[in-house]
């Protein structure tokens, strides 16, 4: 080595250690679909109505299936029967909301506050549940892939069954209380976009999520171990942690969010089926596969991408909407093949 | 001789319907080096995975500390005060070397947490991980990985290391930089079991040695009298150190 080179400045020593890139082409992905669906619908006001819609439904597709991936990724669990949460949630927002209703008629904070009841109370209901969930139905089929999507199928037929005992088996009305119904007006070049002021609370509360999902995870012990854990979790267990306990905790907030997410689902579309789980079931399996299993910044980018597709396939060839979101999984499996952002060793 | 560290007494492990280990008999004494050598397939590997409960014994005992180690689970093995570096390495490679070693002190919440002094000596041994501080881990190189993976093990005073096959892969000048960190950690007394295939590092840092053939354990003595004897070499192991040399 020659003297010029060993002779580095502080400076030039620090320019040496290579900077780690972080992969910035699935977000420019959701970008450009955003930017192209502008000229395609032709209108503003309809691109950007459209576009919160679209957000909006991504983030509450995110709320619902951030906790199955890193279900997935830390113990290598499908859960097939995570969409029974979803209609637990829904369903206790009913139960919680019809309760309230001498609320729903008086000031916009005490509708609010029934709505965020409903939240927690849903989010408490499904934790619990979530919790029996892996006890009961998860713990004896760890590792063993084709009885994990048997039983949980199974425990989500029987949690249907089970919600049709307590609530009946017809659909049930989940009327946004009047302090969110409405739009508000944004004007945009050629006119006035109508913004849902739901849609815009829903995408509001998906983001909080997201940004405390994101904290957890990069900020805390109990996220690096997470994190570690999704990627290689026998290694994280000869460092002398208990992963099992760590998994148990994910399951639990996982089937809570559900909840949060069923109870968002139902307001979105302002009333709730038994079979509103299963509907679901199928976008958030896209969404995992679409984001990476086990990634939860993947799952967040596959989740806007469905819901951004969704409404603006639904508005430009309603015949192609329902095969839009499969295609897009296709199209992406064919780019990535392990999803957008990977989880490495998987 | 020393007190056993860890005594391993008549240790059988299945893996599925493959019978691995057949009685594995073997002791390691407190405070150096014993090396674990033998053939590809030999049961090494699976005799580190079985002391650190990732396969179960079927039959037979593991004692570490005098206490057996029969259905403790592998955190709680770790915890006890054992390392395990695996032949992968094990690397969280998603994370960062600093978020690497912070999962590896366990008392560590975060960065700021960790023994700075006892870090220091760590990039005193292997210097390129305070230059990739904040790099993600599986951007390194793979001597770098392995450097991390043994950083990781000794981030905090553990009474015994597991090593499995350190060497593997790497270029002779990065072997001679673990067989110096390794040389370091010995006159520091630390209990090591190291698995290897390269005779050269045996050589360098064994004060006793295991063979195994078979599942079995068929040589227990000094290193340096298998260092010594090219027949006996030969014998157990199929090679000579003349060969390696």
């Amino acid at each position: 080595m020659s003297a010029a080179t060993t002779a580095q400045t502080p400076a030039a020593a620090a320019a040496a250690v290579p900077k780690a890139q972080f992969d910035w082409r699935p977000l420019t992905l959701l970008a450009a679909l955003v930017l192209l669906a502008l000229p395609a619908i032709g209108s503003p006001s309809t691109w950007l109505t459209l576009t919160v819609a679209g957000l909006a439904m991504g983030l509450i597709i995110f709320v619902i299936a951030s906790g199955l991936t890193l279900v997935f990724g830390l113990m290598d669990v499908l859960n097939f029967g995570h969409g029974v949460f979803i209609a637990l949630g829904a369903f206790m927002a009913t139960t919680v909301m019809a309760g309230l209703t001498p609320w729903a008629g008086s000031s916009a904070g005490l509708q609010l506050i029934s709505v965020f009841s409903a939240m927690l109370v849903a989010m408490a209901v499904a934790g619990a549940v979530g919790w029996a969930f892996e006890r009961v139905i998860v713990r004896p089929v760890y590792g063993l892939h084709l009885k994990q999507i048997l039983i949980t199928m199974g425990g989500m037929i029987v949690g249907e069954e089970v919600i049709k005992v307590i609530w009946g088996p017809q659909q049930i009305a989940l009327p946004l209380p009047s302090a969110l119904t409405g739009s508000w007006l944004v004007v945009v070049p050629g006119g006035e976009a109508s913004v849902e002021k739901y849609r815009v609370m829903a995408a509001g509360i998906g983001l909080l999520v997201f940004a405390a999902l994101a904290f957890t995870l990069n900020r805390t012990k109990v996220g690096l171990l997470i994190r570690a854990g999704v990627q290689d979790r026998e290694m994280v267990e000869s460092l002398g942690y208990r992963i099992r306990r760590l998994f148990v905790g994910v399951f639990v907030a996982g089937s809570a969010l559900a909840g949060l997410g069923g109870v968002l689902w139902g307001l979105y579309q302002q009333n709730v089926t038994p079979q509103i789980g299963a509907q679901v079931n199928v976008l958030i399996f896209i969404v995992i596969i679409i984001g990476g299993l086990g990634s939860t910044l993947g799952c967040f980018v596959g989740a806007l991408l469905v819901g951004l597709m969704a409404n603006y396939t639904g508005f430009l060839a309603p015949k192609v909407a329902l095969f839009s979101n499969i295609g897009l999984m296709l199209a992406i499996l064919l780019w990535r093949p392990q999803g957008l952002y990977p989880v490495t060793n998987r | 001789m020393s007190q056993n560290l860890l005594e391993l007494a008549g240790v059988h492990t299945h893996i599925g319907a493959y019978h691995i280990l057949h009685g594995v008999d073997f002791a390691v004494p407190a405070g150096g080096v014993t090396m674990l050598l033998g053939r590809n397939g030999a049961g090494k590997s699976t005799t580190l995975r079985t002391v650190m409960g990732l396969w179960q014994a079927s039959a037979g005992e593991v004692r570490f500390q005098g206490k057996s180690l029969k259905g403790v689970a592998t955190p709680d093995i770790a915890t006890q005060g054992i390392a395990y570096v695996p032949e992968s390495m094990g690397i969280f490679t998603d994370l960062s070397v600093q978020e690497n070693m912070v999962l590896a002190a366990r008392k560590a919440r975060n960065a700021s947490e960790l023994d700075t002094q006892r870090l220091d000596w760590i990039f005193g041994l292997f210097p390129a991980l305070k230059k990739f501080w904040l790099y993600p881990a599986g951007k390194l190189s793979g001597g770098q990985k392995q450097m991390l993976a043994v950083a990781r093990a000794i981030c905090e005073p553990r009474a015994l290391i597991l090593i499995d096959e350190p060497s593997k892969g790497l270029a002779p000048s990065i072997i001679r930089n673990l067989i110096d960190a390794f040389g370091e950690l010995k006159r520091q007394k630390t209990t090591i079991l190291l698995v290897e295939q390269n005779f050269m590092v045996a050589k360098a840092l064994g004060d006793t040695v295991a063979v195994m053939d078979n599942g079995v354990v068929v040589h227990r003595g000094a290193m340096a009298e298998l260092a010594g004897d090219e027949a006996m070499q030969q014998r157990l192991l199929g090679l000579s150190l003349g060969a390696h040399q």
